[in-house]
């Protein structure tokens, strides 16, 4: 084999491939990858500083700004990690509100995720379809909270406010919108043949790797790990609801997006059964001002991976630390062990396939 | 009559109109230089500065031609992506022409923006790579006629430029080496990449583009635009040579960049490619160029496959052809905005493995058929 002299490339912090604020070295041998190298922290804002000098309620639109992808699911996050610290018992009926909101901030964030993932590929009209059905979540999610990307709107002890009327109707009819659309979006993607010819075989990550790098979420289970906390240590009211976990075997950039577009399937049966079985009664409870000293803790299944928060109280209304588990950090750290050997087109394929968010992981 | 015989009346009448103000002006100075006066109004009265003349004017003619076509191309291009993609396109600029103007209003700002040399670029070599890459490409649609009265002649006759189809496939593929020169010598990275993916796409797609096109020529027996449109008076070659025509459009595709084979300009992984570092009306130029090879890629195919300006007389010969050409122009738009983007390696394994063989069968069916004496 003929070597071609070596130069690093950085693909970033302002690139197209990048999806925020990140740089991805890559020594590239003509046009074959031989190294990389992830450099991240352009987008840190001291997020977990700024909520030790807040008030327990006052950290959740800052926990909301951690991901403009899926701001849901981390102000839940942050709900559950302070709830665990007081001790606190969510009402039931807000457990299956957080539920179907936390689905549909699912559904978006992958939405959000197919879009970019077509524009990487090249395909516009991906990206323009994704991005427009994204649009009816959004709108869903902002008749509930008033805002369309950071909600704001789980609680400590609950939820801000109960759905408002006919929001369960609408919610239900955007769930057979999104059937529809994903069986065309099957057609559009997997019908083309260079989508195919981009995806299988690129990106190979092997089950034991992917679970001694801690590569979680939709990585993880397309390589054959069969792991998702709603299953396994549910939380809310998943443990009532009857739905699969999506894993594939390949471990490719087609299994990755595999598995994202059964999740968004299975999200919809979430949504529908969690209506359905919605009770009635009260959404929250009044949490107490100040947290005992000790410790909270909690994890969720977040559209990206598996996100932690870890809280220590020390018996005034400000937390004394409060630590985030980003799922994306980790993924991107493995990101040398995906890449190496593949073209400089894949890397947009594989990076892309992960899900980038910058917000969360540089915190 | 055609384009030469007009331009020709327009040269001579003002020539005589010039020539007259100008021996009017010599009888009042005729102690100043003598003959001077006289002379070079013969010399320009003269046969070969007429012809000069007439040519001149026929190639701004066709260069109008090209440009409101190209006008239109964008404008095309941006409503039907529009309607691809659930939204608009524009409709602002020019609303009552349905938004027509915006690609004028996009040319004026890219008119007044600076432009800027990077300090480390290869200077001789930045400021050529457009200048080839735009004189090159309008050079191919100085040899394709628009029917056989429109295009540019050298004579009375109307007779075009021989062996233009050869030509304009020269000129097609001068492109990719102003590519290479432009990646180079902007001194970055990501334009380097583009260049060299130019260069080895071009590899790839050249070889069964001319094999596709060395097919119409053995049933048509002739290298002249009009002999291939001639041959297809009865039978469009589309139809015999249908392994032909989608190889040959798969390859033009290739050639003028479009999505799913724009490697050099590959937005995801290259920034912008090998447009990276140019900005302003260097940029537009390009902008308008590669439209302008959609054009000529187009109209190539409507006279090489799609039976050239042959039709109903209802319309116009200029008009069947310029309407083969769109429709060859927004299938290959259909494909750019519809689908992604191929790997460097497998449009080298495309062209190679697949389109490469495809080619030479078709040429294989076009050399039977003229064995059994059917063209």
């Amino acid at each position: 084999m003929t070597r071609t002299a070596e130069m690093w490339i950085n693909m970033g912090p302002q690139h197209p491939m990048t999806h925020g604020l990140w740089n991805l070295r890559v020594k590239v041998d003509g046009e074959t990858i031989v190294d990389a190298e992830p450099e991240v922290g352009y987008l840190h804002r001291g997020i977990e500083k700024i909520c030790e000098n807040r008030t327990y309620p006052q950290v959740i639109p800052i926990t909301d700004r951690l991901c403009y992808g899926s701001s849901m699911s981390w102000s839940h996050l942050y709900c559950r990690t302070i709830e665990d610290l007081m001790g606190l018992e969510v009402p039931e009926r807000a457990q299956y509100i957080r539920v179907v909101v936390l689905e549909m901030q699912r559904i978006a964030s992958h939405l959000m995720w197919l879009a970019a993932y077509a524009v990487d590929l090249g395909m516009m009209a991906g990206f323009i379809y994704g991005m427009r059905d994204r649009e009816v979540f959004i709108d869903l999610l902002q008749n509930l909270s008033g805002s369309r990307l950071t909600y704001n709107y789980t609680r400590i002890g609950g939820v801000a406010h109960d759905l408002p009327p006919n929001w369960d109707r609408e919610a239900l009819r955007a769930c057979d919108y999104m059937e529809q659309r994903l069986r065309e979006y099957e057609d559009l993607y997997e019908g083309s043949k260079i989508f195919m010819m981009r995806n299988t075989g690129v990106g190979l990550l092997k089950r034991d790797d992917a679970m001694n790098l801690g590569v979680t979420g939709p990585p993880m289970r397309a390589s054959g790990a069969k792991y998702d906390l709603r299953k396994d240590r549910p939380y809310e009211a998943y443990a009532d609801m009857d739905f699969q976990v999506c894993s594939r075997t390949e471990g490719d950039c087609f299994a990755r997006y595999r598995v994202r577009m059964d999740e968004m399937w299975e999200s919809c049966r979430i949504i529908r059964q969690a209506i359905h079985k919605m009770p009635k009664g009260k959404w929250r409870v009044v949490a107490p001002r100040n947290a005992p000293a000790g410790t909270g803790m909690a994890r969720v299944e977040d559209p990206r991976g598996e996100g932690m928060m870890y809280a220590v109280g020390d018996g005034t209304d400000r937390p004394y630390r409060l630590k985030i588990r980003s799922p994306i950090f980790v993924t991107v750290s493995a990101a040398p062990k995906f890449l190496v050997g593949y073209k400089v087109a894949d890397v947009v394929a594989i990076m892309g396939g992960l899900d980038m968010c910058i917000g969360e992981n540089d915190r | 009559m055609n384009l030469y015989e007009f331009c020709n009346i327009i040269i001579v009448w003002l020539v005589d109109l010039v020539n007259n103000l100008w021996y009017w002006l010599g009888d009042f100075l005729p102690w100043v230089f003598g003959d001077f006066f006289t002379g070079v109004g013969d010399l320009a009265a003269s046969d070969g500065h007429i012809a000069v003349m007439t040519i001149l004017l026929e190639v701004l003619v066709v260069l109008i031609v090209a440009i409101v076509n190209v006008l239109n191309f964008i404008w095309i291009d941006r409503k039907l992506s529009g309607r691809i993609f659930d939204f608009y396109g524009p409709y602002y600029v020019g609303y009552r022409i349905g938004g027509w103007l915006q690609n004028v209003a996009d040319g004026m700002k890219l008119f007044v923006k600076e432009i800027i040399t990077p300090r480390d670029a290869d200077r001789l070599g930045f400021i050529l790579a457009p200048v080839i890459f735009v004189s090159s490409s309008f050079l191919i649609l100085a040899t394709i006629p628009l029917s056989a009265n429109f295009g540019v002649a050298t004579n009375m006759d109307g007779a075009f430029v021989p062996a233009g189809v050869l030509f304009a496939f020269a000129a097609f593929a001068i492109a990719p080496f102003s590519i290479l020169l432009a990646g180079w010598s902007s001194n970055n990275k990501y334009t380097l990449i583009g260049g060299m993916r130019s260069a080895a796409q071009m590899m790839s797609y050249e070889i069964p583009l001319l094999l596709a096109v060395a097919s119409v020529f053995l049933l048509s027996g002739d290298f002249s635009f009009v002999g291939v449109v001639e041959a297809q008076a009865d039978i469009w070659f589309a139809i015999p040579l249908f392994i032909g025509f989608i190889v040959f459009l798969v390859c033009i595709a290739a050639e003028v960049e479009v999505t799913p084979f724009d490697l050099p300009e590959a937005e995801a992984e290259l920034v912008e490619g090998w447009t990276t570092e140019y900005c302003g009306m260097r940029f537009g130029f390009f902008m308008m160029t590669s439209y302008l090879r959609g054009y000529a890629g187009g109209a190539l195919a409507t006279a090489l496959f799609l039976g050239g300006w042959n039709g109903p007389a209802i319309i116009p010969d200029e008009i069947w052809f310029l309407i083969k050409a769109y429709i060859v122009f927004v299938v290959i738009e259909w494909m750019r905005w519809s689908l992604p983007r191929v790997r460097v390696d497998q449009i080298l394994n495309l062209g190679w493995k697949r389109l490469l063989p495809l080619a030479m069968v078709n040429l294989l069916i076009a050399a039977g058929m003229k064995t059994m004496g059917w063209f």
